[in-house]
């Protein structure tokens, strides 16, 4: 019986690599989706097939309504709310761990005489990663979804605030590996005060992060969910729960850095906190003054503009998703390609809540997945381009990223649309960016801006393109 | 103003230092231009077409000397037979000569510009700055060279340069060499390329590889490193052992290559041998070898100034005058540089030799009876900027990268080292198992998710958050005890959220992957 478990758990690990790989292109990827589903399916039979596990009956009360729950959340959600629903998601999987840490320090399974130490260490690492993810991730959904403040809490000598709840969990875990075990679990105390302490370590930290670098605390939290369940795998001895918490874990890691990589800003940085309002403040209040007029334009001129123009490319932000704008674009879009004009999208990698956030919702909207480029891939071709557009993005074409050494923003790889002939920026307002620096762009003679909401204006250069 | 063009009297120089077309533009700028007569015929520019162009056409030469402020011409001043003086002789007082001079090379003829008290302003002296170039007439007849040299080795090569698969046979592509990428090097370069042939390309100075590959060449390296870069877009003097490891770079593609074309020059040296006698008997018969440096010596041991030389099969084209040879185009383009000078200077109102402009000053040799030439040592610097501001963005990355790189490995190599031996020293066995799997996973991990594409990120995010529900079997290892207590019921609790996860993971990602369509 044993053998075939552990068979069955080899099979899912590997469906779940597979699963991961298929996500290379967009070919394999629903196939990929399937195999990891079906790997979950084997690990979840071959584990209830287990001789030591018999609670069939809470099993299934447990199961069936979290499969119901799961699955209306999935089918309701809307693409501009997947930043909430991946943030509510990677809460569970702290809780879950937090919640299998406690009961295993409760009730020990598979744990050889003389390994206490090593998996009361486990355990206290497991429900600490855990905690933090859990707090983490349900602040990062409330400031998602706009119930909090997105604006970064700075609070006076917060490191100090994080180093001294840091020693104090090293000092309780201390304790509680030295003391824990025993009848009457003398160690509950510190395990609990710990998971207290660590989940106030997760909302101060995700507190101190706000706006445009929650891309990255999300990565990041998908990272920690992944090495809180292999966590739980070291406690539990169990190897698939090992393989898939380090899958998971290494993918939010890489996915922090390619984020990071395109703020061109280090992890520690975003995770310190507070860009914006400190970075942003000197440099940017002497920057802050307009450099110039910016013209204003119609959405007649806009549409003339399309119409002329033979090779356009669209360049969405955050400021899309917010308006829901992509479903009119993607018929404007439509319209101009039966027009035999080169419509392209450029998608810098922060743009949005969520990496790949911008692709989702402009497939969502049926734009066809060939056209929508990334940065890399398209920044040498905007001298040949005749137009560009803008819709609700600033700080990611910002030509001072490259041109001013002095900018908060220096050295971030942006999308240099301002050397195309002509650029249109469709904004609320002249308000600067996230970063909180102007950006020259606006000024610049082959710049036009189009004012007002998005989706009103869209709507408006479809109507009008229709005619 | 009048600006005087006399007939060149080189013995087959057919360039002349304005074309009707040119004469126009400084026509425009207020000069009167006067053109002795059959000055341009030798490149196809008649009398009658200058006279069109609003030219004044005169046929004695000392007349038109005499009435000349500036006179242009392309080669340095020399003895004039058939007026029977020395050409400087001829130039009024006061009047400005603008011309090739080499200076250094012609001192007797510096002396004698001082002694007649004429200006003269040196095309070869002009500063090789960006302002600059559109008066740089070194780089518009190297240019035109470059070209001409592709022609002369096709003409005396006996097959094609492109490669053809004919009903009677198939024909190799040629091989052509060309060694120094400066203006004459990338114009042969191209030209070669343009007609088919398989192109190669060597310099001492790394800066000019992408220039080379974006013109079609392969470029050939040393396997040793040293900068060339000596500034003003020429290249310095090597060390020996460079120099060695070049050698044998040329003796290995000497054996290869039909066809060599040497450009290299070091600004104030004699051309310096690249292309040895070794080199040449180890080419192939029929092969050949342009050297568009035979004036100052010549690149090739081989070489013989102004002649087409022949050795052991191989032909060596030695000619001097290939500027001369498309005269017409060198004649527009030499009209031109000029034209943007005297348009520099102040065009005909304003005109002025003025010694605060860099340019000017760079290329004045004299001065109302004063050798101005070499010009003081503070404008060097700015001359040189000038050079160095091309190569400079070219630079900037690499040290960029590097020091990244540098700061962050050291670092956590050795913390992770620290960290292995720790658990290796503390950890119990059954650990080290699962730390096995654990760190081998990682790895995976980290392969396969640096091939998801950047599109997908969002659905990666997603699959994972359904995938860390594999917590699940945590929950139901715990469930499982014998009573239904404490440790059971936080069980099921994680069950339940786990649940969540996978049902809500899986479920949201098929969806999303199903919106991607193409």
């Amino acid at each position: 019986m044993n053998g075939l478990i552990t068979v069955a758990y080899i099979t899912a690990s590997i469906l779940f690599i597979f699963s991961l790989g298929g996500l290379s292109n967009q070919e394999n990827a629903r196939r990929g989706n399937l195999m990891g589903g079906l790997g979950m399916l084997i690990a979840l039979i071959a584990t209830a097939a287990q001789p030591d596990v018999t609670g069939y009956g809470l099993l299934v009360v447990a199961v069936v309504p979290g499969a119901i729950v799961g699955a209306m959340l999935a089918a309701r959600v809307a693409m501009t709310s997947m930043p909430e629903l991946v943030a509510v998601l990677h809460s569970f999987v702290g809780l879950a761990a937090v919640l299998v840490g406690v009961a295993n320090y409760l009730e020990p399974t598979a744990v050889q005489p003389g390994e206490e130490t090593i998996h009361a260490i486990e355990v206290y690492i497991g429900v600490f990663v855990g905690a933090i993810t859990f707090t983490g991730s349900v602040l990062a959904y409330l400031k998602l979804k706009g119930s909090v403040s997105g604006k970064p809490l700075m609070l006076p000598s917060r490191h100090a605030i994080n180093i001294g709840m840091v020693l104090a969990c090293v000092y309780l875990g201390y304790d509680f590996v030295a003391n824990g075990h025993g009848t009457g679990h003398p160690g509950l105390t510190p395990l609990i005060i710990m998971t207290v302490i660590a989940g106030v370590i997760g909302l101060h930290m995700v507190a101190a992060i706000g706006g445009a670098d929650m891309p990255v605390v999300v990565s990041m939290l998908n990272s920690y969910s992944g090495w809180a369940a292999s966590a739980a795998g070291f406690m539990l001895g169990n190897d698939l729960l090992i393989i898939t918490g380090a899958l998971v874990g290494s993918s939010g890691a890489i996915l922090s850095y390619i984020m990071c990589k395109a703020m061109n800003r280090s992890f520690i940085s975003v995770i310190l906190g507070g860009f914006g309002t400190e970075a942003g403040k000197g440099p940017a209040k002497a920057k802050g003054e307009p450099q110039g007029e910016a013209t204003s334009v119609e959405v007649g001129d806009v549409v003339e503009m399309l119409n002329n123009a033979k090779s356009i490319i669209i360049i969405p932000g955050y400021g899309m998703a917010v308006a829901q704008a992509q479903h009119s674009l993607a018929e404007v879009v439509k319209l101009l390609r039966g027009k035999k004009k080169e419509v392209r999208f450029g998608i810098h990698p922060v743009a949005g809540r969520l990496p790949g956030h911008m692709n989702v919702l402009l497939a969502e909207a049926k734009v066809p997945y060939d056209i929508v480029l990334e940065m890399d891939e398209l920044n040498d071709d905007f001298p040949e381009t005749e137009l560009v557009m803008v819709i609700g993005a600033n700080d990611i074409v910002n030509p001072d990223a490259e041109d001013d050494p002095a900018s908060p923003i220096a050295g971030m790889p942006v999308l240099q649309c301002w050397k195309a002939e002509q650029t249109i920026v469709m904004k609320r307002s002249m308000g600067s960016g996230y970063a909180g620096v102007q950006n020259p762009l606006f000024f610049k003679d082959n710049n036009d801006m189009l004012f007002g909401d998005a989706k009103t204006n869209v709507d408006a250069i479809l109507a009008k393109l229709r005619e | 103003m009048k600006i005087g063009i006399p007939k060149e009297i080189l013995p087959g120089e057919k360039r002349v230092a304005t074309t009707p077309k040119t004469a126009r533009r400084l026509s425009k700028q207020g000069f009167t231009v006067l053109v002795e007569s059959g000055a341009g015929i030798e490149a196809s520019f008649t009398d009658d077409a200058y006279r069109e162009a609003g030219c004044e056409v005169i046929d004695n030469v000392a007349d038109l000397y005499a009435q000349s402020d500036i006179i242009a011409k392309v080669r340095p001043p020399a003895y004039h037979e058939a007026a029977g003086c020395e050409e400087v002789q001829l130039l009024k007082e006061g009047a400005t000569l603008i011309s090739f001079i080499w200076p250094a090379e012609n001192e007797s003829l510096v002396q004698m510009l001082k002694e007649q008290k004429a200006n003269a302003i040196a095309m070869d002296a002009i500063p090789r700055i960006s302002r600059a170039q559109k008066l740089d007439a070194l780089s518009s007849m190297s240019n035109i060279s470059g070209y001409r040299a592709v022609i002369e080795a096709a003409n005396n090569f006996g097959r094609f340069f492109t490669g053809q698969i004919t009903a009677a046979g198939k024909v190799p592509p040629a091989k052509v060499l060309v060694i120094g990428a400066g203006v004459a090097g990338l114009a042969s370069i191209g030209a070669a390329n343009a007609m088919g042939a398989i192109v190669r390309a060597f310099d001492t100075r790394p800066a000019v590889k992408e220039q080379v590959e974006s013109m079609g060449a392969e470029f050939l390296e040393v396997e040793f490193e040293e900068d060339g870069d000596g500034g003003g877009g020429y290249a310095k003097v090597m060390s020996p052992e460079f120099i060695a490891a070049e050698m044998d770079l040329f003796a290995e593609q000497a054996e290869d290559i039909d066809i060599v074309i040497t450009t290299a020059l070091i600004p104030g040296r004699p051309a310096p041998k690249l292309w040895l006698m070794r080199h040449v008997d180890l080419m192939k018969p029929g092969s050949v070898i342009v050297d568009l440096a035979a004036e100052r010596g010549g690149n090739c041991e081989a070489t013989v100034p102004n002649e087409v030389a022949h050795h052991n099969g191989v032909t060596i084209v030695g000619l001097t005058d290939l500027p001369s040879r498309m005269a017409s185009v060198a004649s527009e383009l030499y009209g031109n540089n000029i034209a943007h000078l005297l348009d520099d200077m102040g065009k005909a109102e304003a005109y002025k030799i003025d010694l605060e402009d860099e340019v000017v000053r760079g290329a004045l040799i004299t001065l109302e009876g004063e050798v101005m030439w070499p010009p003081p040592k503070p404008d060097k610097p700015t001359v040189q900027d000038g050079g160095a501001k091309k190569e400079a963005p070219k630079e900037a990355p690499p040290p960029l990268k590097e020091p990244e790189k540098k700061q962050s490995n050291p670092m956590w190599l050795v913390l992770a080292g620290l960290m292995l031996l720790g658990i290796g020293l503390k950890a119990p066995e059954s650990f080290l198992t699962h730390f096995t799997v654990f760190v081998l996973a990682i790895f995976v991990g980290y392969q396969i998710i640096w091939n998801v594409s950047a599109a997908l990120h969002t659905p990666l995010m997603s699959v994972t958050n359904a995938i860390s529900g594999i917590i699940i079997i945590g929950g139901m290892l715990q469930v499982s005890g014998a009573e239904v207590g404490a440790p059971a019921i936080l069980g099921a609790a994680a069950i339940f959220v786990a649940t969540i996860n996978i049902a809500g993971g899986f479920l949201v990602t098929h969806r999303m992957l199903n919106m991607f369509r193409k």
